[in-house]
């Protein structure tokens, strides 16, 4: 009941701020949204589940499942449960919801109801993405998820607010549905063997050997190799992956800096946990057979992503950009596919939620102080600002990957697992990947030495002031967990690895099926690529 | 029925009792009450599962499917009735509006139950008949007047060739029964009087096409839509679509079975009409200037995604269960369109002009009402605001099923596209500035009250619609 009681206190939540003058709006949303944080907490106190949600072998946290309808053979479950990934991200979703609606009372001025009541619809979407496991159920969620954010874009953004809210919407929905299309190939392609939607059942059956038939004179490799890659372009989209990414600097550049934490903080990884729950769970083997492809673009990724990000002068492209470059590192740590690198891509999706977060915020608190984001518009703001430059400097500090924070932690699983990888050159690619975290380096002390240190001088009119109370917290918040989480990993990473190791221990056992040929195929085109 | 029939009585004898009263609301009020109770009898007898139960020998029968349709009929009849409260107030012809409300419903009753061409004829031209009036009842508008000629000339138009179908039916077969004409076809035919068997079962499918406002008897629908008063506009492009299609499920499920009817592939035909309709009727609907005439060729679009129940009869598809997601998505249908449609008459209610623009920066003046339209939009182009997007799923399944595959991208592909000026209109209300001199006057109760109830309803549809699963399936299978 728990998941429930969640979802539904921020729905309830969400219509009751809508419908309240705008004058209460901020406060009582940000008490509402407090429910769900003591929630979700309790769950992670409390939490016992066992194994991977799809897996055999697992007992799920706080599980429902219950006959959702049934029309004749078809019949769907809502079924939720939790597992060790996706109970810290219902804690990361609870926690940055709060934090972003308590960073929205400076900056949203106008229709604060209806921004309230969309931020606490959008936490409702976002804990049913993480929890639900039953396909449809999921789905509902996930598509639930573009309805807020298309408004809070478009409404309450920047000049371009308008463009940035259809791009968002359009490149998203289109994704969704390619990928709608590949899951429902390979359902198809299970035949009568499986009647339900219900994720946990349909890796049952995917993990028999030739449960996959052929559709449309296509074999059943290709079959699943068709499916795999359908989906992973409609989760590469949300991710974002190079060279589908082009809607994420819009976005995040137009949208307000609370809807910009939500965005980056956890609409991102929603990307990440589908395609670690579908393409890695349901398909590793073909994952495993075109590593090569797979680890190009998340090398490229992060290498291009990284790239883009030293050449922006705007504060918040350099965040945006930054995490094109993050996330690539969470698909290299998936495609690795050992312990270490699930764990790792994992807990980097943790990870780089707080401490993208914890950016945006700190950009948001200057923007609202200077009303300008350009680099070359100030310097020497640590002066003024010092909590505010701190916490930016802390930001940096971890997406560079220092010990003690938890970027280092989550890079370093990503890597050591990669490095020690299956696919061919992994060693190499490994290092290759390493290198966006000099680049990393190179832009965020660049522009933290342009922007915080230094002579102080600011070229708008405004007066610069110290950072209230409510703009202040969410950043030592986010500090205090960043360091937590660097210091003593095993507060999520224990619950992580139980629920990725079941999937290390799954492939073991059906690489047997995955056809040499096809290795051979993904280097040559690699090779391809690389000349 | 009953009820409906004791209603209409009541307002008769109303409005005859005193006949230059303008007491509007207890006109409306008996309207709302009498569909209301209709609607409650038809929704205990459906969930109880009523059973089947015929009339006059055969020619009218109450099984699940009327009872699901009544249930449709009734929703939509009671909303229209509650929202025209403030429409029709200010107007002439008070009581005859609301009767010829009740009546068409009566009508499309009747033609849910008809077991029979004759019966089918005669409630099709009992539902077409008040419709054309109500279209046309904006006397001094030449618009709606325009639009109610143009109805009325294509609907009597499709009733002669309707009725000419149903003369080569009998002449074929020898019965206007549609059992006696199935277990006729079952028997075999004699060869020669395949090809007038064919020419019938052709030109019934085009009177079926009108009520449907499918492709290519659509012209008449985006004229009718828009020069009617808007509630009436939300009557025809539900109701009265609905009672099309089951119209159109009786007729072709029982009278002309697929695997009896030899040499005549009516399933060809209706996945042609399927794809041509919702192809149409969504890129139509992406080119128009006003959100009325979107709305209405939306409307035809739809009506497309329905037809894919008839053309995924090919066999191979479990037939019962894609009857049942067509009859599931007209009744979300039901009330998510009848919504959008009712939000438009409180637009004109407030004399908001017509075009996407002159809904700039609505939601600042009216947030619920704008609220309650975008449920209405994004489930209508398949999010999850609401239970369109299940009901699309289901018929998904169906033409996959079929192993219509074209079906299924056209399903698809359409979604994906009608998105596109759905959002069109959300984007005006919230994230287009306003224009200045946007003023609203007075919040109409019955209107608003009618939206947020159809909002309310189209919401629950998602997590709810498997109270009505069960009953449509049952209804489904009655036929076969």
């Amino acid at each position: 009941m728990m998941i429930e009681l969640l979802i539904g206190i921020s729905l309830v939540g969400a219509a009751a701020v809508f419908l309240l003058p705008d004058k209460y709006s901020a406060r009582l949303s940000f008490g509402i949204s407090l429910l769900p944080i003591l929630g979700s907490l309790y769950m992670y106190a409390t939490f016992d589940g066992v194994g991977n949600a799809l897996l055999e072998g697992s007992t799920l946290a706080f599980e429902t499942k219950i006959n959702w309808l049934s029309v004749g053979p078809y019949e769907l479950f809502y079924h939720v449960g939790l597992d060790g990934v996706s109970m810290p991200l219902i804690v990361l979703t609870t926690i940055l919801s709060t934090l972003a609606i308590l960073s929205a009372w400076t900056p949203i001025d106008e229709r604060q109801s209806q921004f309230y009541g969309l931020m606490l619809l959008m936490e409702a979407s976002l804990i049913g993405v993480f929890a639900a496991l039953d396909f449809f159920v999921w789905f509902v969620f996930w598509e639930a998820v573009l309805i807020p954010m298309y408004f809070l874009i478009g409404v309450w953004g920047g000049p371009r607010r308008k463009y940035a809210a259809i791009k968002f919407f359009v490149y998203t929905n289109v994704a969704s549905l390619v990928m709608f299309v590949g899951f429902f190939l390979l359902v198809f392609g299970l035949g009568d063997s499986i009647q339900t939607l219900d994720l946990p059942a349909i890796a049952g059956a995917l993990s028999t050997p030739g449960a996959v038939g052929s559709i449309a004179g296509m074999s059943p490799n290709t079959v699943k190799a068709v499916a795999f890659f359908l989906m992973f372009a409609g989760f590469a989209v949300k991710v974002p992956v190079v060279p589908v990414h082009t809607w994420l600097p819009d976005a995040h550049v137009e949208a307000p800096t609370p809807v910009s934490v939500i965005l980056a903080g956890v609409l991102l990884k929603m990307g990440t946990y589908a395609l670690l729950r579908f393409n890695f769970t349901l398909l590793p083997e073909i994952a495993q057979q075109y590593a090569l492809i797979l680890v190009a673009i998340a090398v490229l990724s992060v290498i291009y992503g990284a790239l883009l990000a030293l050449a922006q002068q705007d504060l918040k492209r350099i965040v945006a950009y930054s995490s094109v470059s993050s996330m690539g590192y969470v698909i290299l740590g998936l495609v690795a596919f050992t312990l270490y690198g699930l764990g790792g891509a994992t807990f980097q999706m943790i990870s780089h939620g707080l401490i993208s977060g914890l950016l945006f915020l700190g950009v948001g608190v200057i923007y609202n102080t200077t009303h300008t984001r350009m680099v070359g518009d100030m310097s020497g703001l640590a002066d003024r600002m010092p909590v505010t430059a701190g916490a930016i400097v802390t930001g940096s500090f971890a997406y560079m990957g220092l010990p003690l924070m938890s970027g280092f932690v989550a890079e370093f699983l990503v890597f050591s697992g990669s490095f020690s990888a299956d696919f061919a050159y992994a060693p190499l690619l490994t290092a290759i990947a390493m290198f966006g975290i000099v680049i990393v380096a190179g832009y965020y002390l660049f522009a933290m030495q342009r922007t915080l240190f230094g002579q102080f001088s600011v070229s708008t009119d405004y007066e610069i002031t110290r950072a209230s109370v409510h703009d202040v917290v969410p950043l030592v918040v986010l500090i205090v967990l960043i360091i937590a989480l660097g210091s003593v990993p095993e507060l999520v990473f224990d619950m992580i690895e139980g629920a990725v190791r079941p999937m290390t221990e799954l492939t073991a056992t059906q690489q047997a099926d995955a056809g040499p040929e096809m290795l051979g195929l993904g280097v040559s085109i690699l090779g391809g690529v690389l000349l | 029925m009953i009820i409906l029939g004791l209603t209409a009585l009541a307002l008769f004898t109303i409005d005859s009792v005193y006949p230059e009263s303008k007491n509007n609301t207890l006109l409306s009020g008996v309207t709302v009450l009498g569909s209301l109770i209709a609607l409650v009898v038809t929704g205990t007898q459906l969930l109880n599962g009523a059973g089947s139960t015929e009339l006059f020998s055969g020619q009218l029968v109450v099984d699940e499917m009327s009872l699901f349709f009544t249930f449709i009929f009734t929703s939509v009849t009671a909303l229209i009735a509650l929202a025209s409260h403030e429409y029709v107030g200010k107007r002439e012809y008070q009581g005859e509006y609301y009767v010829l409300v009740v009546l068409a419903a009566i009508g499309m009753t009747l033609l849910a139950s008809s077991n029979s061409f004759a019966t089918a004829f005669v409630s099709l031209e009992l539902a077409s008949l008040p419709s054309y009036a109500l279209v046309a009842y904006l006397k001094d508008n030449r618009g709606s007047v325009e639009a109610g000629m143009k109805y009325f000339l294509i609907g009597a138009l499709s009733s002669a060739v309707f009725a000419y179908g149903i003369s080569l039916v009998y002449a074929a077969t020898g019965s206007l029964l549609f059992t006696d004409i199935a277990a006729t076809l079952t028997d075999g035919i004699d060869g020669s009087l395949t090809g007038v068997l064919g020419i019938g079962v052709m030109m019934v499918l085009g009177g079926v096409a009108f009520k449907t406002a499918s492709v290519p008897f659509h012209f008449w629908a985006p004229e009718a839509y828009e020069g009617a008063p808007a509630p009436i506009s939300a009557f025809l492009s539900s109701a009265s679509k609905a009672a099309g299609f089951v119209l159109a499920f009786r007729i072709f499920i029982t009278a002309f079975p697929a695997d009896a009817i030899a040499g005549v592939d009516w399933v060809l035909a209706f996945q042609i009409l399927a794809l041509v309709t919702m192809t149409l009727g969504n890129f139509a609907a992406a080119t128009q200037e006003t959100v009325k005439r979107m709305l209405a060729y939306s409307s035809i679009g739809h009506a497309g995604y329905a037809l894919i129940a008839l053309g995924a009869m090919t066999g191979t598809a479990n037939q019962p269960f894609v009857l049942s997601a067509g009859m599931l998505h007209l009744l979300v249908y039901g009330f998510m369109n009848t919504g959008a449609f009712l939000f438009v008459a409180l637009a004109e209610h407030w004399g908001i002009g017509r075009t996407f623009e002159d809904y700039n920066g609505l939601a600042n003046k009216a947030p619920v009402a704008c609220a309650a339209m975008s449920i209405f939009l994004f489930s209508l182009a398949g999010l999850p605001t609401g239970g369109g997007m299940l009901s699309k799923y289901f018929l998904l399944l169906g033409a996959v099923e079929a192993q219509t595959y074209v079906l299924a991208v056209g399903l698809i592909v359409n979604s994906a596209l009608s998105l596109y000026f759905y959002a069109r209109v959300v984007k005006a209300m919230w994230i287009e500035e306003p224009a200045s001199d946007l003023s609203i006057d007075g919040y109409p109760t019955g209107l608003y009250a009618a939206i947020v109830v159809a909002a309310v309803v189209t919401v629950l549809l998602l997590p709810a619609l498997f109270v009505f699963s069960e009953p449509a399936l049952t209804a489904g299978s009655g036929l076969f």
